[in-house]
């Protein structure tokens, strides 16, 4: 950003960042976790052991072993396969629908935050209704309404987050619209937008990512669990909720692993990313820096 | 006095157009549904010319707007329509299955409110104590949670394992029989019954689904306790009444305690949210009869109605829950408008 | 009565123990005021807290002894250390408004304390609360029993502290800044209250402050810190007329008083000599029938009622009065950042109060006129380097960039005293003098013909002050810009101003020159604002330098 030395700002951010990762080994861990799956998710599908799809009945239902390390689930499919192959699916569908809510959200909260008045007003009525239905409730709906694509999980899954980020955005411009920066960028010559947008916006930053990482969170579960009562991703795709869901026929009769790894793998990816919440706030947050 | 209600009406006001907005969410997205009611409410020996009448009787040959009339006219008589999948009128359905989805969400939220803002409180005082730890612990594990996944973990170790809880299938096991229906809560039924098998009974079968969604919500409920404790702790007044000599006791449930329910209670709504929803996957795994494992069925099977009235249910039981939220705020926070000056 | 030896406090951080105070000792005497004056960080807060052992998780009491009354309070236990807080040493505290529970009755708080000691019983608590109230001159006491704090001012929510202090009956009273935040009036009727309170009670305080002149009016004796330790003990008149330590030498230059010139602020050896600045006979501004309403909940809420004045070229005006009175108003529709209401604002013989805000941004005038803001903490983007911060309005205005925009940066930087390593830290980086000197560079950048100071100093110690005052008069001269001071201290707007408006409740109530309205004051408002303000005893360096300016 800085007329000084532009080449200087992006290694400070590289620097940075190293000073974060070494300061906080929560952090760290999070961060190492995150980068496991993202890599899953680029290269898992060639690296799998099985075709994900291919069924094999002479090897229904076998526990974990060597040549299945997760164990095989009901049509012989190599659960270790199906379970790296889905966090691509499950991954894309999180990170696309946090992108969606994170935009529109950030958009109408700050013009409600930083305009007010009716503007301001409408779209409270409109985040309260949203939130009026219990947000699954209504992901169940907007997904059943559009039909069963992954597009309409995510776009289901963003609406819902719409208001958090909106509420988030309100609030945190709300404070600093008469803050003596903000007046002193209008005296600069910034009109309100830009005032806005290079001003006051970036300052809300580092409380929105820890929204950013508790709703990449929830948007997981959020599609994981419309995939468990058919609603979501269809079968034979291998898809984390999905495969809870048909594990969980067997565990009454003792079959363990053909929901828990899944289920594990789901756990540890949300866990994941609720645990990077306070190492994202402090990587965009100037404050931090030394 | 009068301006002391005037709040209180300001935030019924307020639901109004909350309600309104419900109303026509919940009737476009079941109108977008895919599928033909028309076509299913005429069965399947239907022909032609029957479907159309069918369709002329349900009013689904007019335009959207009167269409929504006809659905305003019809809620404000209290019929939400027929259920395909049952046959009975979507009113009778949800009023018999919503009490086991109440006791369930009630049950659980009573659960981990007693866990989670003692916890919450206690990792306050103690703070970078070990119980300060093991509550960030299981603040982060238990949002991590998918409810369904727990529900099935907790039935492998249960039921499965050690074979301490019930078969995982509805809310009593067959060799009890329902108590007298008065409230529709089968642990207030039976004891008013007086009939303390029925109870255990019941109470066994609840524990699991109850402990599943319970483990959910002890996240957001412990973090925000402590959080606001912590607040409150290191506010100008806690220091005020440390100097004036108040026991620490006065100053820990008197000051502190006080100060910080304001915030949790806030969250207790957003909870009651998760809850709502979770609940349709709870009941799915544990095959409770609710009005989440109903939905489900509907849904699968675009039995609009029926779906209809579940999300407005849904959104109407939310919204009195927000508003006695808010007057409960309103009530302990004078600072919200009901300053007697 | 109260005898303080070698006390030291300790914290532990994340960095490792730091020592906030360093072995201090005081006696205090039956029915002795001591003041303990320091800037921020000099540890004077905490010295209090750990007398009465409150002080916060990770703070200790490291070494050294606090006998009260020949008891040892550091050894006391808890228990008996809660029998000694409220009831026989109380304690007060800044920020009124947040030192009472939000969300209980004022009187109920009272009654929590009386209960405590023993002092109430159930059935004769309220009444008992209610002659606390009266103690402190509230006026229906019966009914302000029932308030809660935010429905009381901050003057009245500082009484109420003083009751809820007094209730119990002590015997010394800890009163830590207890005016901060408070308006200048009111400042002196809670200080006035305070001291007759201790007189007629034959009570011991001590009173921290970092206001010399207020210490030095209403304290018997009083203690320098800094950095954890006294650096002097005196008499209050004996230290500002004969300051042996040169750090309090520093603090009693750097404190604002009649009678001195701003030069004199600064310690003796930084001192250069004044320059003059020249007052033109041309009206720069002039500001007609200026009205500003604004729509309130209950009603339209008029903030400014029709005001006139004029600004010559060169001048400095002074705009005086306390919080609510119109002068933030004033000051935001003059810098063209609110739309008037009405009226007309005449800059360099054009009207320009008609031009609607949003529409003067790109108006050529835009760069000429503008403002220092009150809090340099708050008007910094956190994420703006010191040099995007100065170079905003140089980008955004100037069209300045690459080689020349850096060169101009160099120069304010320069111009304003800020080192040029420090261009490339941020807000937090830098010490509050410095973002006042980066908030000054960046105001003045594009070369102003008139700027606006709104409280410029309110938030800095009072040595920073000084420095900062200094700067501010000689860019003025070199520059030969146009200033209006908005100011709440009279001692400060004397320094600066050639000429002063005082405000109140949306009106000028008096405007003139400076000397006329500061010595024979004709409204009684402005006399009682010139009565409210602390008067240090003027320093024996004020009869060396001229005073007339």
């Amino acid at each position: 950003m800085s007329d000084l030395a532009p080449t200087q700002t992006s290694n400070g951010m590289l620097t940075h960042l190293g000073h974060i990762l070494r300061e906080n080994p929560v952090t760290a861990l999070s961060f190492g976790l995150f980068a496991f799956f993202v890599g899953q998710a680029l290269v898992g599908q060639w690296l799998v052991p099985y075709d994900p799809l291919a069924t094999n009945a002479a090897q229904a239902l076998q526990p974990p072993s060597a040549a299945h390390w997760f164990g095989t689930d009901q049509l012989g499919r190599d659960v270790f396969s199906r379970v790296v192959v889905a966090t691509r699916l499950d991954l894309t569908i999180s990170v696309l629908a946090v992108a969606i809510s994170f935009v529109f959200g950030s958009v109408l909260g700050a013009i409600a935050g930083y305009w007010g008045g009716w503007l301001d007003a409408v779209l409270n009525r409109i985040l309260d209704t949203i939130m009026a239905f219990p947000l699954f409730v209504l992901a169940m709906g907007i997904v059943a309404a559009l039909g069963n694509t992954i597009e309409n999980i995510i776009y289901a899954t963003a609406i819902i987050n719409i208001p958090f980020y909106a509420r988030v955005v309100r609030a945190e411009v709300n404070i600093r619209r008469e803050a003596g920066f903000a007046l002193a960028a209008r005296l600069s010559g910034n009109s309100h937008l830009r005032t806005l947008a290079f001003h006051i916006f970036p300052n809300a930053l580092p409380p929105m990512m820890v929204q950013v990482s508790l709703n990449m969170g929830w948007a997981i579960l959020n599609a994981a669990g419309l995939s468990f009562v058919g609603l979501g991703v269809r079968p034979p795709t291998p898809e984390w909720g999905i495969m809870v869901a048909e594990g969980a026929n067997y565990i009454i009769s003792g079959h363990w692993w053909v929901a828990l790894f899944p289920g594990m793998w789901l756990m540890l990816a949300v866990f994941t990313f609720n645990l990077m919440g306070d190492g994202l706030r402090d990587l965009v947050d100037p404050r931090r820096r030394t | 006095m009068a301006t002391r209600w005037l709040p209180i009406l300001w935030r019924l006001v307020q639901t109004i157009p909350v309600v309104i907005g419900v109303v026509i969410i919940s009737f476009l997205l079941t109108r977008a549904l895919p599928g033909d009611p028309a076509v299913q409410f005429a069965g399947q020996m239907a022909t032609p010319e029957s479907i159309e009448q069918v369709r002329a009787a349900l009013g689904l040959d007019k335009s959207l707007p009167q269409q929504f009339l006809i659905y305003c006219q019809a809620l404000l008589q209290g019929d939400l329509g027929q259920s395909v999948a049952t046959g009975r009128p979507v009113l009778t359905d949800l009023a018999t299955r919503l009490p086991a989805s109440l006791e369930l969400t009630l049950t659980s939220l009573l659960l981990s409110c007693l866990i989670a803002i003692p916890l919450g409180v206690l990792a306050a005082v103690r703070q970078g104590s070990w119980v300060d730890h093991l509550c960030r612990v299981l603040v982060t594990a238990g949002v991590s949670l998918p409810t369904f996944f727990t529900g099935i973990l907790l039935i492998y170790i249960f039921y499965y394992l050690l074979g301490w809880a019930p078969s995982p299938l509805g809310r009593l096991d067959f060799v009890y029989f329902d108590p007298p229906r008065v409230t529709g809560f089968f642990l207030i039924d039976s004891l008013l019954d007086g009939d303390l098998r029925t109870f255990t009974g019941a109470a066994k079968q609840l524990a699991l689904p109850a402990i599943t969604l319970a483990l959910f919500t002890l996240a957001p409920i412990a973090r925000m306790t402590r959080a606001a404790m912590l607040t409150a702790l290191s506010s100008d007044y806690i220091r005020t009444a440390c100097a004036a000599g108040l026991t620490p006791r006065k100053v820990l449930f008197g000051y502190a305690f006080r100060n910080a329910l304001l915030p949790v209670v806030t969250t207790l709504g957003m909870v009651f949210s998760f809850v709502l929803g979770a609940n349709v996957l709870v009941e799915k795994v544990f095959a409770w009869p609710g009005i989440g494992s109903y939905a489900v069925e509907a849904l699968v099977q675009s039995d609009y109605a029926a779906v209809q009235g579940f999300v407005l249910a849904m959104a109407l039981l939310f919204v009195l829950i927000n508003l006695i939220i808010d007057l409960s705020y309103a009530l302990i926070d004078p600072r919200i408008g009901f300053s007697s000056k | 009565m109260l005898s303080v030896k070698d006390l030291s406090v300790a914290f532990r951080t994340r960095k490792g123990q730091v020592d906030a105070v360093r072995g201090i000792s005081f006696d205090l005497a039956p029915g002795e005021t001591l003041g303990i004056v320091g800037e921020s960080g000099s540890g004077k807060s905490v010295t209090s807290y750990a007398l009465m052992r409150i002080l916060d998780a990770g703070g200790r009491i490291s070494q050294g002894d606090v006998s009260w009354n020949g008891r040892d309070l550091r050894a006391a236990s808890e228990s008996a250390m809660r029998q000694v807080r409220g009831r026989e040493i109380s304690m007060i505290f800044q920020n009124p408004r947040a030192a009472l529970n939000p969300i209980r009755k004022v009187g109920h708080q009272i009654e929590d304390v009386l209960r405590q000691h023993g002092r109430a019983t159930r059935a004769n608590a309220h009444e008992k609360a209610i002659e606390a109230l009266e103690a402190v001159k509230i006026r229906d006491a019966a009914g302000r029993y029932h308030a809660y704090p935010f429905e009381l001012s901050g003057g009245m929510c500082q009484r109420v502290v003083i009751a809820l202090a007094l209730a119990c009956g002590p015997k010394l009273m800890i009163a830590d800044e207890p005016t901060t935040g408070l308006d200048i009036t009111t400042q002196k009727a809670v200080m006035d209250l305070m001291g007759d309170l201790i007189r007629e009670r034959g009570m011991s305080a001590i009173v921290i402050t970092h206001d010399l002149g207020l210490a030095a009016e209403y304290c018997d004796r009083l203690a320098v810190m800094k950095d954890g330790q006294i650096v002097e003990t005196g008499a209050s008149g004996d230290l500002f007329a004969n300051p042996r330590h040169p750090y309090t030498r520093k603090l009693v230059d750097a404190t604002p008083r009649p009678g001195v010139n701003i030069r004199d602020l600064l310690p003796p050896e930084i001192r250069t000599p004044d320059l003059p600045h020249d007052v033109g006979g041309r009206a720069l501004l002039e500001v007609v029938d200026l009205v500003k309403i604004y729509p309130g909940k209950s009603g339209p809420v008029h903030a400014v009622k029709g005001i006139n004045f004029t600004i010559r070229e060169g001048q400095s005006v002074g705009l005086v009065g306390e919080s609510g009175c119109g002068k933030s108003t004033t000051s935001s529709m003059l810098v063209r950042l609110l739309d008037p209401t009405s009226g007309a604002v005449v800059f360099d013989g054009h009207e320009i109060g008609g031009i609607p805000a949003e529409r003067f941004l790109r108006d050529a005038r835009r760069g000429q006129i503008q403002m220092v803001f009150q809090d340099a903490t708050d008007s910094l983007n956190p994420r703006h380097n010191a040099f995007d911060s100065i170079a905003e309005p140089l980008r955004r205005l100037g069209a300045l960039r690459g080689a020349a925009l850096r060169a101009r940066v160099r120069e304010l930087a320069h111009l304003t005293g800020l080192p040029e390593h420090l261009l490339s830290r941020y807000p937090h980086q830098l010490s509050g003098g410095q973002k006042a000197r980066v908030g000054i560079a960046r105001a003045i950048a594009l070369d102003p013909k008139f700027l606006i100071l709104d409280e410029p100093t309110a938030a800095l110690d009072v040595s920073i002050q000084a420095v900062v005052l200094n700067l501010l008069a000689d860019l003025r001269a070199r520059l030969g810009m146009t200033y209006l001071f908005v100011s709440h201290d009279l001692n400060v707007v004397r320094l600066l101003c050639d000429h002063v408006i005082v405000m109140q409740d949306g009106q000028i109530v008096e405007q003139g020159p400076t000397a006329a309205v500061m010595d024979a004051p004709t409204h009684p408002y402005t006399r009682e604002l010139l009565n409210s303000a602390p008067k240090p005893p003027a320093p024996p360096a004020a009869a060396l330098t001229n005073a007339a300016e």
